[in-house]
């Protein structure tokens, strides 16, 4: 992550975060479980928390400000990886990836929290602390499925298809620790892929982008909200 | 000039906007009042998607104003905020309103297996047969219990 700068570290998070969000939001009113209704509402909440105190302070370099992070680029500009963008509605898809990506997280934040420049360290700290429940509800649904064999089938058809895109969240040797946790947990093998990198997007982040900036787009610049 | 401690008494009666039997200082996120030119005063979010953060810097910037003085409010993004900073006159004004106040913090994140086996007292009866239901509940700060011996759902504070 040191060859990146400040900024860049700070929007590929962001980013992600925001996007994310927004995909866990898509549950709200009709998880397949009042209580994961609850869950993936809360836990979109917070992404879209994270997104915005990490634009604030990418903001502050920029000389902008969060809301024009937010919505004001072209869907090229995002810095999210394809795996946030997917629009899963099938309910084993959308745990697998949301496993995927908070145990990609952890390992990330983990490093952003030893970050020598203060400000970052300590909002990585702040969203760790809100990430570990996160986790916890992740972890749990993989108790779950592991614990039936038709869980467990789904899972893994799940897991084969999101896996290159879940390689994607991180790299060099975040990456391998990835691999390394995922296979620790899991009772199969994993494909090998390639994975699908940062950089890339797929179509569904232009539909997502096309409703999530729709209400600023059309109105005027410079208005207040 | 305004003194520090009448901004700190000042502040003291905004409430929470969400729960508003505790005040902004019961909640602990007023970190520090600066008295000069300006009221200095840093502010700590919950946690970071709260839709009150907003209403809250609003309330602050409110209070100061009638208080003759211009209010200057920064908001800390860093983890020094945590549920151990709720006073305990806060903690026992949310217990008497329903709301389990949160477990210490502790070195390590918490894990799902303390949520789902340690005592965890009942609001209503005292009791420490309760049980977790949910992990996430109605805002982001609060998870759901059971409590088994009077049958009554209740919300807990999560230790942040």
């Amino acid at each position: 992550m040191n060859a990146r700068s400040r900024v860049e570290v700070l929007l590929e998070l962001a980013d992600d975060e925001l996007i994310l969000g927004w995909r866990d939001s898509e549950w709200t009113g009709i998880a397949p479980l009042l209580e994961e209704d609850v869950a993936f509402s809360s836990i979109a909440q917070n992404e879209i928390g994270h997104a915005r105190a990490l634009y604030e302070l990418a903001a502050r370099e920029l000389g902008t400000d969060a809301d024009a992070l937010a919505f004001d680029r072209a869907p090229d500009e995002y810095r999210c990886a394809p795996l946030v963008e997917l629009r899963r509605l099938e309910w084993a898809r959308t745990i697998a990836r949301h496993w995927l990506y908070e145990t990609a997280d952890e390992i990330r934040l983990a490093v952003l929290k030893a970050s020598d420049d203060p400000e970052v360290a300590g909002l990585a700290a702040k969203i760790d602390r809100e990430e570990a429940y996160h986790r916890m509800h992740a972890e749990m649904w993989i108790d779950r499925l592991l614990a039936t064999e038709e869980g467990t089938t789904r899972l893994r058809e799940a897991i084969d298809e999101l896996w290159p895109y879940a390689l994607g969240v991180l790299d060099g040797e975040l990456r391998l620790q990835l691999v390394e946790r995922v296979r620790g947990r899991l009772p199969f093998d994993l494909p090998e892929v390639e994975p699908v990198t940062r950089g890339q997007h797929t179509e569904e982040l232009r539909e997502l982008w096309d409703e999530m900036t729709e209400v600023r787009r059309s109105a005027p610049t410079g208005a207040q909200w | 000039m305004v003194s520090a401690e009448a901004v700190w008494d000042a502040l003291a009666e905004i409430p929470d906007p969400e729960i508003p039997v505790i005040s902004l200082v019961d909640l602990g996120v007023i970190q520090s009042v600066d008295v000069g030119e300006r009221v200095h005063v840093r502010f700590t979010p919950t946690f970071l998607g709260c839709p009150a953060l907003e209403v809250m810097k609003h309330a602050l910037e409110e209070k100061i104003a009638e208080l003759g003085a211009e209010p200057e409010i920064e908001v800390v993004l860093d983890d020094s905020w945590s549920t151990d900073r709720i006073t305990a006159v806060g903690r026992e004004k949310l217990r008497a309103a329903g709301f389990a106040p949160p477990a210490p913090r502790e070195a390590t994140a918490p894990r799902l297996v303390q949520l789902q086996t340690d005592a965890f007292r009942c609001p209503y009866c005292g009791s420490t047969e309760t049980k977790l239901e949910n992990i996430f509940g109605p805002t982001p700060c609060r998870l759901l219990r059971y409590c088994t011996s009077c049958r009554q759902p209740f919300e807990q504070f999560k230790t942040i």
